[in-house]
């Protein structure tokens, strides 16, 4: 696939960068809203639609804006799209509205949204930008509606509201129970993708994405260059 | 001469006590609360025990050759999780209770964290704040039949902290022989100080923790119980739930203590406080479990603060 088309775009947002399980992303809407599959998939949503028309303003803007403001410009353009979804939702689907709450709003400082716009729509042109936007967007609605379904099957014993069977688990409604599923589930895609491509498993490190980094042998490696003792 | 020159590195002198000989001490110490519990609550009291320790035990045996690891099932620290856990769950649990809490407690709470000595929490009670939280009916359903011994109280199936709490009266010496409800191996004082007297005596345990737990929880209720210093109120809180068993027994645990010894003061101070946290200003009248997994994970900062001084270090300096 060529670079920057939209299909590789949303390949690599939903697949290869999948933000929730690859990136490690926008943990917080994550944890707190994927009680069910209802409201895993409705946040996803939401956080798509507003990803993507964000990322298509920016990049459309992106000449425009100083750099050294371009800080708070994302935000007010983030902002904006946030209170139209907002009141969109308030009006057209209440019960969704109802028990996403606090993390609709909040969808202003998803690290997601201002992450793509810095790391993507600031450099590129607006329709891969677009096409960035909704791969992303996605990419998060496959994440916490397959965290939302196993926590809402083992924790109330139904899928999308439908009874599969009596009873279940409460803690895994409970706040614990989403660190485990998130937890059971990134273990799950790295062990399919280790299996798929052997070279995928983590080995050395890329230079340029140390920081961000967070595999063992790199803090090893980053420790060894700092002429620390390895263990 | 040839004798003489025979060189090795340190250590020269080794201890005669293993993990197996502790963990199997523990065990012994265990079997006068296993024995009271199957008195008072019958033989699926039994039952649910000897199922919760299989589930340990094979959990641990099938992750363990899953994953290459050198087999540890022999040295009894499953037996211990599964026989601790068994004790905690009421008697009319169903047969699904202690095979779930089992695995859960082996595979997640001590495998996943790499085997025994590396887990942050103790599994038999991170599982049965697990089960608690899942399974609320179940675990909370003491209404038990009572086994060879008749129960005083089999009717309201309120253990003797809920009817304290609502303003009933319990009786002290059923409270102390075990004679009450509540889960299978917590009920029984007498049977609990007996299995523990048998470890300080072996000094497998340290009175440092239990005895510190204990004593600051006296303290607190006094200060705090509303009861002032009523010697009948502060001796059902001491004696009903899990404060018996989990001061002795379960905030003993090697693994999830501190090292240092003023670390385990703190330890146990810090644990007897959030008991009586719990079971006073808390909704639910029992409070030993969150208690003491809250502790296992401060444990780092508790002996991180506690370093002792090295011989030689921190003196003052002479002038000269």
């Amino acid at each position: 696939m060529k670079a920057n088309s939209p299909l590789e775009r949303l390949y690599n947002g939903i697949i290869k960068e999948n933000p929730t399980f690859v990136l490690m992303l926008g943990m917080c809407p994550t944890l707190a809203v994927t009680t069910s599959a209802k409201n895993g998939f409705g946040m996803g949503m939401t956080t798509m639609v507003i990803l993507a028309l964000s990322n298509l303003m920016i990049s459309m803007l992106r000449k425009m804006i100083p750099d050294s403001v371009r800080m708070p410009a994302y935000i007010v353009v983030v902002a904006s799209f946030v209170t139209i979804v907002q009141f969109l939702l308030q009006g057209f689907i209440p019960s969704l509205y109802d028990s996403l709450g606090i993390y609709i709003p909040l969808i202003v400082v998803n690290c997601i949204i201002l992450g793509r716009a810095e790391a993507y729509a600031s450099k590129n042109g607006p329709v891969s930008s677009l096409f960035d936007g909704i791969g992303m967007g996605l990419g998060f609605t496959v994440g916490l509606t397959s965290i939302g379904i196993v926590r809402e099957l083992i924790g109330s014993g139904k899928i999308f509201g439908m009874t599969v069977f009596n009873g279940g688990a409460t803690i895994f409604i409970l706040a614990p129970g989403a660190f485990f599923v998130l937890a059971m589930l990134v273990a799950l895609q790295n062990r399919v993708k280790m299996k798929k491509d052997p070279a995928a498993a983590p080995k050395a490190c890329d230079e340029s994405l140390c920081a961000g980094c967070t595999n063992h042998m790199c803090a090893s490696k980053k420790n060894a260059e700092k002429g620390g003792t390895q263990s | 001469m040839g004798e003489l020159l025979h060189v090795s590195s340190s250590p020269h002198i080794r201890s005669k006590v293993t993990t197996d000989y502790l963990m199997k001490m523990v065990i012994v110490a265990l079997m006068p609360a296993t024995v009271a519990g199957v008195c008072f609550f019958g033989w699926k009291a039994l039952l649910l025990v000897c199922l919760s320790v299989a589930t340990c035990v094979a959990t641990e045996g099938i992750y363990e050759t899953l994953m290459h690891k050198p087999l540890t099932i022999w040295d009894g620290s499953a037996v211990i999780t599964g026989l601790l856990l068994g004790l905690n769950l009421p008697a009319s649990a169903p047969w699904w209770i202690p095979v779930i809490g089992g695995i859960f407690a082996i595979l997640i709470v001590k495998q996943l964290f790499g085997g025994l000595g590396q887990n942050i929490m103790n599994p038999a009670l991170a599982a049965r704040c697990f089960l608690l939280l899942s399974f609320t009916g179940q675990m909370t359903n003491f209404s038990a039949d009572g086994g060879l011994v008749k129960l005083v109280d089999t009717v309201s199936g309120a253990t003797p902290l809920a009817a304290v709490k609502a303003g009933e009266k319990v009786d002290l010496l059923s409270l102390f022989l075990g004679n009450t409800q509540g889960t299978i191996g917590e009920t029984s004082a007498l049977a609990i100080l007996i299995g523990a007297a048998f470890l300080l005596i072996l000094k497998v345990i340290d009175w440092r923790i239990p005895c510190t737990y204990i004593g600051s929880f006296a303290i607190f209720v006094i200060l705090f119980g509303g009861h002032g210093a009523d010697g009948y109120y502060l001796l059902v809180q001491l004696l009903g739930g899990g404060l018996m068993l989990g001061a002795w027994f379960m905030a003993t645990d090697y693994v999830t203590t501190p090292i240092t010894k003023r670390g385990q003061l703190v330890y146990g101070v810090i644990l007897g406080c959030l008991t009586g946290l719990f079971r006073i200003f808390g909704a639910s009248a029992e409070g030993v479990s969150y208690a003491i997994i809250f502790g296992n994970l401060l444990i780092p900062v508790i002996e991180r603060l506690t370093v002792p001084t090295a011989f030689g270090k921190g003196g003052v300096k002479h002038e000269k």
